[in-house]
């Protein structure tokens, strides 16, 4: 047991911090239709500064980082206040799934995009019918000469609105069991027939979509994996996708719990601030004690994947607490701060954002239930439940 | 960074767990709700070193860190052992602060049982095995578990909270010695936050056993009456004494130690609890299938399994860290989440959950009487509350995380 970074470890942060202090680019405040060019804009300085997907291969254009070099990165970039990553989908979800399941030409094609930032990405997953139940998808495509045609539609697309492409997931075959019949697609979203509405969340975000696809021709060729073997591909993408949540994330909520704090000291409550009210105190200290817990669980869930290789089921674990954290630590800001929590004006409405914008975190990228169900049957080994 | 045991760690473990399943099974445990003393299994222990695992190999112990206390720990609270090891492992890290090396010899040589008395005036409560123990370490006063600063949610008029702000383990945080035991109201129930603030029980027309002298004494002279209390497996005491106390010491580190020694314990108890469980709902059938195959039975489960490895986190890190933030993060995160493993384990497994016969009830028990232990959860969370959220400590996090 040794949690210090070893020597390459921080060299590669101190490396990375450095850079990040020449480049980040000061936040964004122009008109919001140019928010997209700026996000592109930081992507490419990133991949130029050979920064662009560091958990990649060498062979591939990226660093091959390990994983606690990642969750360095990840921690320096919020940290340093940087600009989201505009092309995450690509570099965390769709790139590691087309380097172990595609083709060389697919390698070849779609890989570098998605490091400069040049081609962005989204999951084309879920859909009306089919959310936690993903697999009952009924987005369908038949085969027409040397292409699928596609029809249907997808929903809680993120990042779709300004996408180049989408990972898809397609029903070919209706005829087998639900799991059998899927298919794994590229589809490129400025072909003819695909749509996108975006979603306006309550928290007033438009950050996720619906994708309509009517008699979309995708060629043969960008099939990624097999014909009807396409489940496999998305469990593949799913476990990269709830690997990658936690060692950011834990650094940008506590820059919301810092903040917070100092809040508290500015609040009054029964006549004094309300950092100094016992139930304030005891409520601040337990949002600090969880979140460290968080940052202590994902260093541990950090080690055990460095020694597998494999993402598992320990991304469960952390999805599932990290939401439920952010929800209590939200409830408890929104106490402290009472009305004032509601208020657009008070720290730009930041308050009235993090705790309606928390409410979404318990069902965005698998349910709690769906998580807990995960762990119960592939940690625990109980049986299959229905 | 390796967050995981090394190693020679595991191989402790490994061999800990399998002596303490051969050597303490329920049946042992459950004799101990019977009999004040189990000298075989304390030798058993002594046999093994643990007794040496936490002290200066110049005082003849084996000098390892906390983290292989911790684990051993762990494997003692899977079987709920009985016994002094943990009130002597506390008094030894008392001895090794004030330098008493010949006692600490013995106890690293398995030769002394010993715990730790925290007198307030004449008598101090809540004493761990002080009836099974060669020697009782009395100190004087309460120490300060809020370690620097003025907490701002005192009273003003309170001199317990006029102390100067100090160093974690400065001796100013003595700062309770005069509040003697004639001058206060017997019925006064103290702070229950504070474990050695003890006065709830005090003077009650009781039936006690009658007071018995341990063999000896850092200060001689001491009766020990026993409390029967809800954890029969470690035993509690009100230790008197009406002498002058000879040791006036900030114990607030070696408690620190004992804080982290016993929240690891309370993670293995958790996982047993856990792994009881599930076995269980693996195998009981209700409805035609095994109730594990109800998702409302399942995220029990989940929950325990989070709450169980959460648990371990802070407790590893603690042991590892030794900071007065992360023992108080830890002992907070325990406290709370061994009663809550507790009450869905029991909860899944319905009636036989609360018998006398079903082995949870030992570890319900544990989990009550170790959550008050070293300090509550709420005790922890305001010793948190002043590291984080008062002012010289915010801006020192805000530096940090520059």
């Amino acid at each position: 047991m040794d949690l210090e970074l070893t020597a390459s470890e921080r060299q590669f942060r101190d490396d990375f911090r450095a850079w990040l202090q020449a480049h980040v680019p000061p936040p964004f405040h122009g008109d919001k239709s140019q928010q997209t060019d700026y996000l592109r804009a930081w992507q490419r300085t990133l991949y130029e500064g050979g920064w662009g997907g560091i958990s990649w291969p060498k062979a591939y254009g990226g660093r091959g980082a390990t994983l606690i070099e990642q969750s360095i990165f990840q921690e320096e970039l919020a940290l340093a206040d940087a600009p989201h990553l505009l092309g995450t989908i690509g570099l965390s979800l769709v790139g590691p799934t087309i380097i172990a399941m595609g083709s060389e030409e697919q390698k070849s094609r779609y890989l570098q995009p998605i490091l400069s930032g040049d081609e962005i990405w989204c999951q084309g997953f879920s859909e009306p019918n089919a959310g936690s139940d993903l697999a009952a998808l009924g987005t369908k495509a038949h085969r027409d000469g040397d292409a699928f045609v596609v029809n249907g539609q997808k929903i809680w697309t993120s990042f779709a609105q300004i996408a180049d492409w989408c990972l898809l997931l397609v029903r070919t075959d209706s005829e087998a069991p639900k799991h059998k019949g899927i298919t794994c697609l590229l589809a490129d979203m400025r072909a003819e027939g695909v749509s996108v509405r975006p979603l306006r969340m309550m928290s007033g975000d438009s950050g996720f979509n619906e994708v309509f696809f009517s008699n979309v021709r995708i060629p043969a060729t960008q099939v990624l994996g097999k014909i009807n073997e396409g489940w496999s591909t998305a469990i593949a993408a799913l476990m990269n996708e709830r690997a990658n949540l936690g060692s950011g994330i834990q650094v940008l909520f506590r820059r919301n719990l810092n903040a917070l704090i100092a809040r508290s000291h500015k609040m009054r409550r029964n006549g004094r601030a309300a950092s100094e009210d016992p139930i304030v105190r005891q409520k601040l200290a337990q949002s600090w004690l969880e979140l460290e817990i968080l940052r202590l669980n994902t260093n541990r869930a950090l080690t055990s994947l460095s020694k597998s290789g494999v993402p598992g089921p320990e991304g469960s674990t952390q999805k599932l607490y990290w939401s439920e954290m952010n929800q209590r630590t939200q409830q408890t800001a929104q106490e402290i701060l009472g009305p004032y929590g509601q208020l657009a004006e008070l720290d730009d409405g930041m308050w009235a954002y993090s705790y309606l914008r928390a409410r979404g975190n318990t069902i965005e990228a698998g349910t709690s239930e769906i998580q807990r169900n995960i762990i119960a049957e592939r940690v625990l080994g109980l049986p299959k439940s229905y | 960074m390796d967050f995981d045991l090394s190693k020679p760690q595991k191989l402790l473990k490994q061999s800990a767990r399998e002596l303490l399943a051969r050597e303490c099974p329920p049946s042992r445990v459950r004799r101990a709700l019977e009999t004040p003393s189990d000298p075989e299994l304390w030798q058993t222990i002594a046999d093994q070193g643990w007794t040496g695992l936490s002290i200066a190999e110049e005082h003849g112990g084996l000098g390892t860190g906390l983290v292989e206390l911790a684990v051993v720990m762990e494997e003692a609270g899977r079987v709920c052992m009985p016994g002094p090891f943990l009130p002597t492992m506390w008094a030894a890290a008392v001895l090794a602060q004030v330098g008493a090396n010949e006692q600490l010899e013995k106890i690293a040589a398995g030769e002394l049982k010993a715990t730790v008395a925290i007198a307030d005036g004449e008598e101090a409560r809540f004493v761990m095995e002080a009836h099974d123990a060669d020697l009782i370490v009395m100190v004087s006063g309460r120490p300060a578990r809020r370690p620097t600063g003025v907490s701002p949610g005192g009273d003003p008029h309170d001199p317990r909270d006029s102390y100067d702000p100090g160093d974690p383990g400065d001796s100013r945080d003595w700062y309770d010695q005069g509040d003697s035991g004639d001058s206060r109201d017997p019925y006064d129930p103290g702070d229950p936050r504070d474990p050695h603030d003890s006065r709830d029980a005090a003077a009650r027309d009781v039936p006690r056993p009658a007071g018995e002298t341990p063999a000896h004494l850092i200060t001689s002279g001491a009766t020990v009456i026993r409390t029967p209390s809800m954890d029969e497996t470690r035993k509690l005491s009100t230790v008197r004494y009406d002498g002058d106390l000879a040791l006036r010491a900030d114990i607030s580190a070696a408690t620190d130690l004992a804080t982290v020694a016993l929240c690891a314990e309370m993670v293995g108890g958790m996982q047993w609890v856990l792994d009881t469980t599930v076995e269980y709902a693996k195998t009981r059938q209700q409805f035609g299938k095994p109730i594990g195959a109800f998702q409302a039975v399942q995220h029990l489960c989940a929950d325990m399994l989070l709450l169980t490895e959460s648990a371990r986190s802070a407790t590893y890190y603690a042991a590892y860290e030794r900071s007065p933030l992360a023992v108080s993060v830890a002992k907070a995160y325990c406290s709370d989440a061994y009663r809550e493993v507790c009450n869905k384990g029991i909860q899944v497994h319905g009636g036989i959950g609360f018998t006398w016969e079903h082995d949870l009830q030992l570890y319900y028990k544990r989990a009550k009487a170790s959550e008050t232990l070293f300090g509550d959860a709420t005790f922890h969370r305001e010793r948190i509350a002043t590291l984080v959220v008062d002012p010289a400590h915010v801006r020192e996090f805000a530096e940090v995380a520059q």
